[in-house]
């Protein structure tokens, strides 16, 4: 029953806290050898564009599983939230003769809306005392219906000609949404570790009840974690928008609820919250892209897709398990 | 007769390389009941998890009835008879009793269907045996601790457990409750069954033990028969020191009063409390289990709300709705429950330390926490606490009961409360570390807290507090000073049997 001084190595590594990146680099191996063209700057580049508009609300995401709650609204609100932006824009392009103040109107129309919606989401849930996901079940369908609705359904085109471009230029050989991520992240990563609203995130996610008898408001921490995460969707939504130049509000944001969630996941933060990681996160959120990456390079039929998604979602969970 | 039933041979368990058990060699003679008794961390419960099946042992083997066995799941010690009734019931609330105590190895009738109608019979039954009042269809959560117990015991009993193994059965009974307890032990024993029973409460030890097995460190000490030691012996070789006078000198409080409770009330948990604290004061609070002390407690804290009564620190009448409330008036608490409400076994040291606090560590500019202040602040604290853990930032899960209470009881006066609420502050903890709480609260006293000591112990009730004030049904029964604070007197007040003046 000795074990071997190699074994003693493996048991000590922490593998909560590198453990996506390992798998990160292994994944890049790996596809480095199955394809040529994976390397390539430009694939490179185009992959991590894909992924920043679901890796920046993933990291609002973390903050919520963190807490112990989950957000399943946000691919719903980032329809809404860019229809509102754009529309928002459109319309002031008529009476403001400036279209740059029209552009500046729109894009703060949608981070009103973000970051209201994402406080309507925590309040519900704290002062209403509603479970995290039904909460965010109902207005992910509430968001959805009223983008349907506002938009008639169709796709509404940006008048601007500015709004098109931020969203699209590259700066320092990356787009702009691959920076604001990193960004944002950066920032993030501070607030999780190095301030009291983080500790405050991961004590409550942990023991609400130790919480509160720490003097912590608790439901505060809850609230601020929503509201992180509808600002972050509205930063999302106005680049994405910005970047096709129009909304389809049947379309825009689809799925990315469960991307965002299987970055968190596959990043290392686990689902049951107390605990989590933002650059982790990011980690995830490439993973998850370098996979579609090679499914497309591979010509996996894009339908499938989905499927490997569900299962790198399910055996992250897995492994995670195995751990604790 | 001393056929061994079950013997362990050289049993060693270790965690991530921190050895926890060392060598473990032990023999459990047929139809006896051993006690086994060590501080927190000695590792009595991770033997019997090893035992149990709940763990796996890293070295060693297991002899039943003779034969090497492999526990390798609670399934498997099932099947061999061994029973553990944890400290932490495994009942289903929702459930009645008869439907736990068959969970798992239910009856069921031809056609696949449960055969509720004998299940219900045989529970009858079992627990006529034991000779306890308790309804078969009664759901669980309608039971009291003690019932729940029994509830437990009569599972146990169910599968014809050769070895029953109870960890620490006592710590959530009254006295009466554990003579019960231990007259249903003596039956099952006389009737053939086996019993190892874990405590660090040598008294009880020392009236229900055959033999006893004592462990300090993960390794055992020594194995006697119950008849030839004495307390203070076991105590002695499970500390492996001898130990001298257990609290120390109570100080003098000043005359100005800290925090002043006026009528405090919510029905039908607590009537019209009111009473004062001092500077430098160490006050008990007395009363059976459900007298109302915790919920004194938690209304002072603003858990609870009361409908009607003042509180007034120092002097000024505050509005206290939160925790947050109290933490902000210099009101501190140390929570009964641990894990439950005290800290977060999922967070390191230094962070459980500065959780109330934090705001204490944060820069001007952007505040950021100051994490050189914040771990300093934490040293400070382990070296004055004396906590024991591999390093600041190992998480508390890893740490024993005694020393999870002192991070718990450091976080609670890291905000430099005026007024500490300790709630049980030693429960589950073992004799040196009690002996180092009574040490700390009474050096923080001294530096002027007042401190509100509620405690179902009353030994520590006498040796700790200038004044007691004695609960009975959410009422104070009356105050004791002095030499006045005696056993007898605490219980003449708690049971009614004498009304004092509060």
């Amino acid at each position: 029953m000795a074990s071997s001084g190699f074994a003693k190595l493996v048991k000590r590594f922490d593998y909560q806290k590198y453990s996506s990146f390992l798998a990160l680099v292994v994944l890049f191996v790996v596809s480095a050898l199955l394809s040529p063209y994976f390397t390539r700057p430009g694939n490179m580049v185009n992959i991590l564009s894909q992924v920043s508009y679901t890796g920046m609300i993933a990291l609002g995401m973390a903050f919520v599983i963190i807490t112990g709650g989950i957000d399943l609204s946000v691919g719903s609100l980032v329809a809404f939230d860019s229809l509102v932006g754009v529309m928002a824009m459109n319309y002031a392009m008529g009476p403001i003769h400036s279209e740059l103040l029209a552009v500046i109107t729109g894009i703060l129309a949608a981070l009103v809306l973000g970051v209201v919606t994402g406080w309507l989401n925590g309040m519900a849930i704290t002062l209403g005392k509603i479970a995290p996901f039904i909460v965010t079940l109902g207005t992910m369908a509430i968001f959805r219906s009223l983008a349907l609705f506002i938009g008639n359904a169709g796709e509404i085109q940006s008048q601007s000609t500015i709004y098109g471009t931020f969203g699209l230029v590259n700066v320092l050989w990356l787009p702009v949404p691959v920076w604001v991520m990193l960004l944002l992240a950066f920032i993030l990563d501070v607030v999780l570790n190095r301030t009291r609203y983080g500790r405050y995130l991961c004590a409550v996610g942990s023991n609400a009840r130790v919480a509160t008898f720490s003097a912590i408001n608790v439901d505060r921490v809850k609230v601020i974690a929503y509201t992180i995460t509808g600002a972050l969707v509205a930063i999302s939504s106005i680049l994405l928008s910005s970047r096709f130049n129009a909304v389809s509000t049947s379309n825009t944001g689809m799925g990315y609820e469960l991307d965002a969630i299987a970055a968190v996941i596959v990043g290392g933060t686990p689902f049951t919250g107390g605990r989590g990681t933002v650059w982790g996160t990011i980690v995830g959120a490439i993973i998850l892209g370098i996979i579609n990456n090679m499914l497309n390079l591979l010509g996996v039929s894009a339908y499938l897709q989905g499927t490997v998604k569900g299962l790198v979602i399910i055996g992250a969970v897995y492994i995670q398990r195995q751990r604790a | 007769m001393s056929e061994i039933l079950l013997e362990t041979r050289g049993i060693s368990k270790d965690f991530s390389s921190v050895y926890v058990l060392r060598d473990i060699d032990i023999q459990v003679v047929r139809g006896e009941i051993l006690g086994i008794i060590g501080e927190n961390g000695a590792g009595k419960s991770t033997l019997m998890k090893i035992l149990s099946g709940i763990h796996t042992a890293t070295a060693g083997e297991i002899l039943f009835e003779g034969t090497p066995v492999q526990i390798h799941g609670p399934l498997d010690a099932k099947r061999l008879g061994i029973s553990l009734i944890p400290q932490e019931f495994n009942l289903i609330s929702q459930l009645t009793v008869y439907d736990n105590v068959f969970l798992g190895s239910e009856l069921r009738l031809g056609n696949g269907l449960l055969d509720k109608k004998t299940m219900m019979a045989r529970t009858r039954e079992l627990l006529s045996e034991l000779r306890v009042d308790i309804k078969p269809d009664e759901r669980i959560e309608k039971l009291s601790t003690a019932q729940k117990q029994m509830v437990e015991i009569c599972k146990a009993v169910s599968i014809n457990a050769k070895l029953l193994i109870m960890d620490e059965p006592t710590t959530v009974l009254t006295q009466f409750e554990i003579d019960i307890l231990f007259r249903l032990m003596r039956r099952l024993r006389d009737q053939g069954a086996t019993i190892i029973y874990i405590s660090h409460k040598l008294k009880e030890v020392k009236t229900i033990c055959d033999r006893v097995t004592i462990l300090r460190d993960g390794s055992v000490i020594a194995t006697e028969p119950v008849a030839s030691v004495t307390i203070t012996d076991m105590a002695q070789r499970m500390v492996g020191r001898a130990l001298n006078q257990v609290f120390p000198q109570k100080g003098t409080p000043t005359a100005d009063v800290v925090l002043e409770v006026q009528d405090l009330t919510i029905p039908g948990v607590i009537d019209h409390v009111s009473f004062q604290l001092h500077r430098g004061e160490i006050v008990g609070l007395a009363g059976l289990v459900g007298a109302g002390r915790t919920e004194v407690a938690e209304a002072i804290l603003g858990v609870r709300r009361a409908v009607q009564g003042r509180i007034l620190v120092n002097g000024k009448a505050v509005e206290i709705s939160r925790p947050v409330d109290a933490v902000a008036n210099a009101i501190s608490y140390l929570s009964e429950d641990r894990q439950g409400s005290g800290i977060l076994v999922g967070f390191s040291v230094i962070k459980n330390i500065s959780l109330v606090s934090l705001a204490s560590y944060c820069r001007y500019v952007l505040r950021l926490i100051l994490r050189q202040k914040e771990r300093a602040s934490a040293e400070a604290h382990a070296r004055r606490f004396n906590i024991k853990a591999p390093s600041l930032d190992t998480r508390l899960e890893f740490l024993s009961g005694g020393n999870q209470q002192k991070v718990s009881l450091a976080k609670s006066i890291d905000t430099r409360p005026a007024v500490l609420i300790a709630d049980e502050p030693t429960r589950g903890v073992d004799v040196s570390a009690k002996q180092e709480i009574y040490r700390l609260i009474s050096g923080l006293a001294a530096e002027g807290l007042a401190c509100l000591f509620i405690s179902s112990e009353q030994e520590e009730v006498i040796g700790m507090c200038h004044r007691v004030l004695v609960m009975k049904q959410g009422r104070v029964m009356g105050s004791l000073e002095g030499g006045r604070i005696t056993e007898e007197e605490i219980m003449f007040l708690a049971t009614g049997i004498r009304e004092g003046v509060a």
